[in-house]
C-alpha cells in the first residue's frame, strides 16, 4: 500500500501500447517513478518519446495496458469512468497545450466551471474564483470572453481554472508551446509562485527550454522508458 | 441541475444557430396549434350548427327510418304514440315527416325530400315562420344550396310530383316563400321544408311523422314501440368520424413541419458533437462524466424546445388569440364541402392540445438530441483531446 502522505504517485511498470494495425505500438514500457507533494517536475525528451501518455495515465485521463499507477492513494487502473472524473474533478488540474478555454464562456465562468461540478456554494465559487484570478493576474478581465484574450492571458486563464480547487497535483502539458518568450516566462513564474504558496504539485510535460530552467526535478523519457531521472534544484521536496 | 444550467449557457452563448433552431422549431410548434385548433374549432362549430339546426337534443326514428336508404322512406312514416305526442304538446320536441318527392324546375326534375315541420316550432333554428302564410298554394322554405342547385329563388313556384299513402301520385304548385342561409348542408341540399299539416294533408298521412326532434337537452329517452331513440352520440358519430379522418389527414401536414425543425436540430446535433470534440475532452478533463456530457449535449437540444415554446409564446400566443377571436375567413368553393362550416372558422385551442403539442414537441427534441451524442458514451477523454471521435 502507498503512503498517501509522502508519495503522491507512484508508477509500477507501467506500460502503455497501442494497437497499430496488425502491430503495437509502445508508448510507455515499464516506468517506475515516484512523485512527492509540492513537486515541480518535468517529463522531457523528444516528440513520441511517450511524455502526454505518461501524464494522461497520472491524470486519469488514460490507463496503463499493464503495471499500476497510484495516484493520491488510488489505482488509476482500477477506477471506473466515475470514479476517475471525480478524481480529476476534486483533486488534480489540467492545463493544456490549446489552453482549451470554453469559448462561450466569460473568463470568471470558465475558471468557476470545476467549482460548478463541486456543488460549492455561489458565495464561496465566487471568492476562489477570484483569488484565482487575482493570482494569476487577471481579475480585471473576469468577465471577458476567451476570444477577447491573447495567447499569454488564455493560458493564464487556464492556470486559473486548474488551480482554483486548489489541487494536490497540476499535470500541464506543453503549456508555453503556443506562446511568445515573454507570456511563457509570465506563464511559468505563475507557476512557480503558486507551487510555493499553495504547495501544489506541477508535474509537467515539455520539450520546451524556457520551461526547463524552472523544473526542480527533470525526468527524461525516451522511447517510452525512463533514460533519465534527476533533482535540479535542492529544494524540491 | 448543474447540466441543465450549463446546456442553457452554451445554448444561448451559441448566437444565432441556436436562434434560428429556435425560430423554426417555433414556427413548427405555432403551426401544428394553429392547426389542430383549426380542426378543434372546425369540429366543434359544425357540431353546433347541426345540433341547432338538426339534431337539437336527439331523435325518435319512425322503425322504418333510415336517411341512408331512400327506399325506406316510403315506408318510413307512422301515427305518432302518445308518449311522444306528450313532448309535442309540451313543446318538448317537434315532429317531422319526410316523404319523396320530384320537382321539376325550369324544365328539368329533381328528386327532392318534402319535410314536413310545424311553422311555429321552436326546437329547431330552422326559420319555420317563413312558412306560416295563408297563401294558398304550397308554401316551401329551402336553403340557398337547393335554390342554387334548382335555379329557384323567392317567389318561384316549382311543380312537385308526389305520393300519397295510399300509393296515388299526385302533383301541385309550390311556392319558393324563403331562401334561408344556412351553413347546415344537412338541412338544405335537395330538401323544401313546407307546414307539417299541409304535407300530411298532401298525402293523406293525418297525425303522422317520420321522426322527432326532442329539444336541446332533453332527457327524454323512454322505449316508444315502433321508434328508435337516437341520442346524440349516433348521430353527431359520423360527423365525428369524418372529422377524426380531416384530423389524421392534417396530423401528417404537422408531422412534415415537426420532422423538418427535427432535422435541424438533428444536424446542429450531429455537428456540434463533431465540432466540439476537444471541448468534451477539456469537460472530461475538468470532472464530467460521460453521461454529465451527453446528458449536457442533450439537454442543450431540449433547450431548443424550451426557447421556442417561450418565442411562441411571445408572437404564436397573440396571433392564435386574434385568430380564435376573429375567425379564418374561408373561400366561396367550401360551402360545397358538405360540411356546416360557416364563412369562418373560429379555431379552438384547449389547455390540453397547447400541452401536449409542448410535451410532444419537447420529447421529440430531446430524443432527437440524444441520438448524435450516444458517439460520446464511447469518447475516450485522451482522444477527445485530441479532437478525435473514438
Amino acid at each position: 500500500m502507498i503512503d498517501k502522505e509522502n508519495h503522491m504517485i507512484k508508477t509500477m511498470d507501467v506500460g502503455k501500447v497501442y494497437p497499430m494495425g496488425p502491430t503495437t505500438l509502445v508508448a510507455l514500457d515499464e516506468v517506475n517513478l515516484e512523485f512527492h507533494r509540492g513537486e515541480f517536475a518535468g517529463l522531457i525528451g523528444p516528440s513520441g518519446s511517450g511524455k502526454t501518455t505518461l501524464l494522461n495515465i497520472l491524470g486519469s485521463l488514460d490507463t496503463p495496458s499493464s503495471g499500476s499507477a497510484v495516484v493520491l492513494g488510488r489505482r488509476i487502473e482500477t477506477l471506473s469512468h466515475k470514479q476517475a472524473s471525480k478524481l480529476r474533478n476534486r483533486h488534480i488540474g489540467f492545463i493544456f497545450q490549446t489552453f482549451n478555454l470554453l469559448p462561450v464562456y466569460t473568463v470568471f465562468e470558465n475558471v468557476e466551471f470545476p467549482l460548478l461540478l463541486q456543488d460549492m456554494a455561489a458565495s464561496q465559487r465566487r471568492k476562489w474564483v477570484m483569488d484565482a484570478l487575482e493570482w494569476v493576474g487577471l481579475a480585471d478581465r473576469a468577465a471577458s470572453k476567451p476570444a477577447e484574450l491573447s495567447g499569454g492571458q488564455s493560458q493564464r486563464v487556464a492556470i486559473a481554472r486548474a488551480v482554483v480547487k486548489k489541487p494536490e497535483l497540476v499535470l500541464a502539458d506543453e503549456p508555453t508551446a503556443n506562446l511568445d518568450a515573454e507570456n511563457s516566462h509570465h506563464i511559468m513564474r505563475t507557476m512557480v509562485q503558486l507551487n510555493a504558496e499553495l504547495k501544489t504539485s506541477f508535474i509537467f510535460a515539455t520539450h520546451d527550454e524556457k520551461v526547463m530552467q524552472y523544473l526542480k526535478r527533470e525526468i527524461t523519457l525516451n522511447d517510452g522508458r525512463v533514460a533519465r531521472d534527476r533533482i535540479i534544484r535542492g529544494d524540491n521536496p | 441541475m448543474i447540466t441543465l444550467r450549463l446546456a442553457l449557457r452554451n445554448v444561448l452563448g451559441a448566437g444565432i444557430r441556436t436562434w434560428l433552431n429556435v425560430i423554426s422549431l417555433s414556427l413548427a410548434f405555432v403551426a401544428i396549434i394553429f392547426l389542430q385548433g383549426l380542426y378543434n374549432g372546425m369540429s366543434r362549430q359544425v357540431e353546433t350548427a347541426s345540433m341547432a339546426a338538426q339534431y337539437a337534443g336527439g331523435h325518435y326514428w319512425q322503425a322504418n327510418y333510415d336517411p341512408y336508404d331512400p327506399l325506406t322512406l316510403e315506408d318510413a312514416h307512422a301515427a305518432l304514440p302518445a308518449a311522444l305526442n306528450g313532448q309535442i304538446s309540451r313543446k318538448r320536441a317537434v315532429p317531422i315527416l319526410v316523404r319523396p318527392a320530384t320537382i321539376y324546375p325550369n324544365g328539368r326534375f329533381q328528386n327532392v325530400l318534402l319535410k314536413g315541420i310545424p311553422p311555429n316550432q321552436s326546437v329547431l333554428t330552422i326559420p319555420t315562420h317563413a312558412i306560416s302564410t295563408d297563401e294558398a298554394a304550397i308554401p316551401a322554405l329551402i336553403g340557398q344550396r337547393m335554390a342554387r342547385s334548382a335555379g329557384l329563388k323567392k317567389g318561384d313556384y316549382v311543380t312537385a310530383r308526389w305520393r300519397d299513402a295510399g300509393g296515388t301520385f299526385d302533383a301541385d304548385e309550390i311556392l319558393i316563400v324563403e331562401v334561408m342561409q344556412t351553413d347546415v348542408s344537412g338541412i338544405d341540399n335537395g330538401q323544401m321544408w313546407i307546414p307539417l299539416e299541409k304535407l300530411r294533408s298532401m298525402t293523406a298521412m293525418p297525425g303522422e311523422a317520420t321522426l322527432v326532434v326532442l329539444e336541446k337537452g332533453s332527457t327524454f329517452k323512454e322505449p316508444v314501440a315502433g321508434w328508435t331513440h337516437r341520442d346524440l352520440e349516433f348521430l353527431l358519430k359520423d360527423l365525428r368520424a369524418l372529422f377524426l379522418s380531416k384530423s389524421i389527414g392534417g396530423s401528417i401536414f404537422y408531422i412534415v413541419l415537426l420532422l423538418l425543425a427535427m432535422l435541424a436540430i438533428f444536424n446542429t446535433q450531429v455537428l456540434a458533437v463533431f465540432r466540439r470534440r476537444k471541448e468534451m475532452g477539456t469537460l472530461m478533463a475538468l470532472g464530467m462524466t460521460r453521461g454529465n456530457v451527453i446528458g449536457m449535449f442533450t439537454l442543450e437540444g431540449a433547450t431548443y424546445a424550451l426557447l421556442a415554446a417561450a418565442a411562441a409564446a411571445v408572437y404564436g400566443l397573440p396571433l392564435l388569440l386574434y385568430m380564435a377571436a376573429n375567425g379564418f375567413g374561408l373561400p366561396e368553393a367550401t360551402d360545397n364541402f358538405g360540411l356546416a362550416i360557416g364563412n369562418r372558422i373560429f379555431p379552438t385551442y384547449s389547455a390540453g392540445l397547447v400541452l401536449g403539442t409542448t410535451l410532444l414537441v419537447l420529447l421529440v427534441t430531446t430524443v432527437v438530441s440524444y441520438l448524435p451524442t450516444r458517439k460520446i458514451a464511447k469518447l475516450k477523454p485522451t482522444d477527445a483531446l485530441r479532437g478525435n471521435l473514438t
